[in-house]
């Protein structure tokens, strides 16, 4: 106990840490069901079907695949370097998160705040130094290979990232004129009140440069040409197999959770809620919208659903009926808010990268750069002196 | 011991083992990545400081954007092992003793200094936020003159490297 006591931060850290590992993991498998259900219904298929109800337990089987696949190592590539890789890939996506608030800071136990493991009045200098490193998974991953279509596909993200991350830089530094700070509950409460505080809207040009850019940082469609299948197999990871190649997806889509985060604290208001606090009913709309997706899950049960699939799915029921009844206990509710908006905004977003990946072709690799430096650039440039020049004037 | 010492010592002997290994490897690749780990390393150094405006600009600079170049050109020119040559005699008998006072004399200085034993006592007073804001209004107020000319002579910099590129064609 005086262990405990005395170590609080580092006693209660830990703790977060482990849940916030379990959550984003189990939030990183069903995301991949969630991309590949939603592009399937924008091409006009089914998805994932037949492993449990509506392919829910399809990400579970293909951890496991993953898991007893044969790990190959190809004789002529670096060794080290090539295991080292995926690991760096993935344990940076993962550290951005730790810097993430996902509720307000006033909610605390032991005196440490519940809802983000590194509060840093900084914050996001340290989120930018961490995805700054983020390209030596995939451009070390294509170099140790010693294959020329990983080789390719690293060398284009390398380029391909450093470019872009001066916009992505430059689109927020609007963000922190405004707000004039640098920590993320600063950025956030700075756009307290309702919807209208939000920075998206004076910083409409930021917001549309930051998400080009973010789209670009995390290698997705329309900019995947370090994975471009058409012309280079697979890219980076064309020789890793097994569960080093199921990093790199990880990383994947843990970067794409970091940059949807982001997005969210930055330009629409992280854990606040849209309404104004006066209007008390919000209070009840976590617990009222699980017990709602609970009722189209029962619906859906009872309809639907035959044999084995039918007892899955009745847990699902239960499981969301159980989570709208905790949400709508007097005490949780006020908790609830914070996360509950903050999730629902950054999974808007996520919906957003599925959408656009199931919509846009790939862009040509001269077209890529000529976009990030001749139009992106400039434009987010023209953003930061146009918002400096109104915050002098306005405050004069 | 405090966790910001053992901190301190497991940061520093990695930031010593990445800077033999900068040396000893031979691949430019490995030189490369233990060049990465000292840079790290020594941000960590400057966060239990309490320098972390400056811990948080070394990672970005450093190794997010001049390694990331490093490890671009390598990767392009696809250099390959480096030679080993034998040690050269002005390197045996002048090099080493020169490089072993240098080392003693560091020493020294940070013995006799207030400094040394301060280093490992982990964050003094600055706090991140208050720092941040000190270092940049000294920056933009007071240096603001230098810091711009600086700017100037990166720009020179940029312009020479353009011009030397394009003289061959």
């Amino acid at each position: 106990m005086d262990f405990i006591s005395e170590h609080a931060v580092l006693v209660v850290s830990l703790i977060k840490i482990a849940v916030l590992l379990f959550v984003v993991m189990t939030a990183l498998a069903y995301l991949t069901w969630f991309e590949r259900k939603v592009v399937a219904r924008i091409q006009s298929r089914w998805g994932p079907y037949y492993v449990g109800a509506h392919g829910l337990l399809q990400p579970l089987a293909d951890g496991l695949k993953f898991l007893f696949k044969e790990d190959v190592t190809p004789p002529a590539s670096d060794r080290l370097v090539y295991t080292l890789a995926p690991f760096l890939a993935l344990s940076l996506a993962l550290t951005t998160l730790a810097l993430i608030p996902f509720g307000p800071p006033d909610i605390q136990v032991f005196g440490q705040p519940v809802f983000v493991v590194a509060d840093s009045s900084i914050g996001l200098l340290f989120l930018f130094a961490i995805t700054s490193m983020g390209v030596y998974g995939v451009a070390l991953a294509g170099w140790s290979s010693n294959s020329k279509y990983p080789l390719l596909g690293g060398l284009r993200s390398s380029a391909q990232m450093v470019s872009y991350e001066v916009s992505l830089t430059l689109s927020v530094v609007g963000v922190l004129l405004l707000a004039g700070s640098f920590s993320f509950n600063g950025i956030i409460e700075h756009q307290g009140g309702n919807i209208l505080h939000w920075h998206v809207w004076p910083q409409i040009v930021g917001f549309l440069c930051y998400i080009t850019a973010a789209i670009a940082e995390t290698n997705r469609v329309p900019f995947d040409l370090p994975e471009a299948e058409t012309e280079l197999v697979a890219g980076f990871h064309t020789e890793y197999s097994s569960f080093k190649f199921a990093m790199f997806f990880m990383a994947e889509y843990a970067n794409m959770i970091t940059v949807s985060c982001l997005a969210t604290i930055l330009f629409f208001g992280g854990w606040l809620s849209p309404f104004p606090d006066s209007w008390t009913w919000q209070l009840f709309l976590p617990g009222v919208g699980l017990i709602a997706l609970g009722l189209y899950c029962l619906y859906d049960t009872v309809k639907e659903m035959r044999g084995i699939a039918q007892l899955q799915f009745a847990v699902v029921t239960l499981l969301c009926f159980a989570g709208g009844a905790i949400c709508l206990i007097p005490r949780v509710m006020p908790i609830a808010q914070g996360p509950f908006w903050f999730v629902t905004k950054v999974g808007l977003f996520i919906f957003f990268y599925v959408w656009i990946r199931g919509t846009l072709p790939r862009f040509r690799y001269d077209q890529l750069m000529s976009f990030g430096w001749k139009l992106l650039l400039p434009v987010s440039l023209a953003n930061l002196v146009g918002t400096a020049l109104v915050i002098l004037l306005v405050k004069r | 011991m405090s966790l910001p010492i053992i901190l301190f010592f497991v940061c520093a002997a990695l930031a010593v083992a990445g800077a033999i290994a900068l040396i000893v490897a031979r691949e430019p690749i490995h030189s490369a990545l233990s060049l990465i780990l000292v840079m790290v390393t020594l941000a960590v150094l400057y966060l239990l400081l309490g320098a972390e405006f400056i811990a948080a600009v070394q990672v970005i600079v450093y190794a997010g954007a001049v390694m990331v170049l490093f490890v671009f050109v390598i990767m392009l020119l696809n250099a390959s092992a480096e030679v080993r040559t034998n040690w050269s005699k002005m390197a045996m008998y002048v090099g080493v003793p020169l490089g072993i006072f240098l080392l003693l004399e560091i020493a020294y200085w940070v013995w006799r200094s207030s400094v040394g034993p301060n280093v490992a006592n982990g964050a003094t007073a600055a706090t991140g936020a208050f720092s941040t804001r000190a270092l940049s209004m000294e920056l933009f107020k007071h240096y603001l003159f230098p810091f711009e000319v600086t700017s100037i002579l990166i720009l020179i910099a940029i312009l020479g490297a353009l011009v030397l590129a394009k003289r061959s064609e």
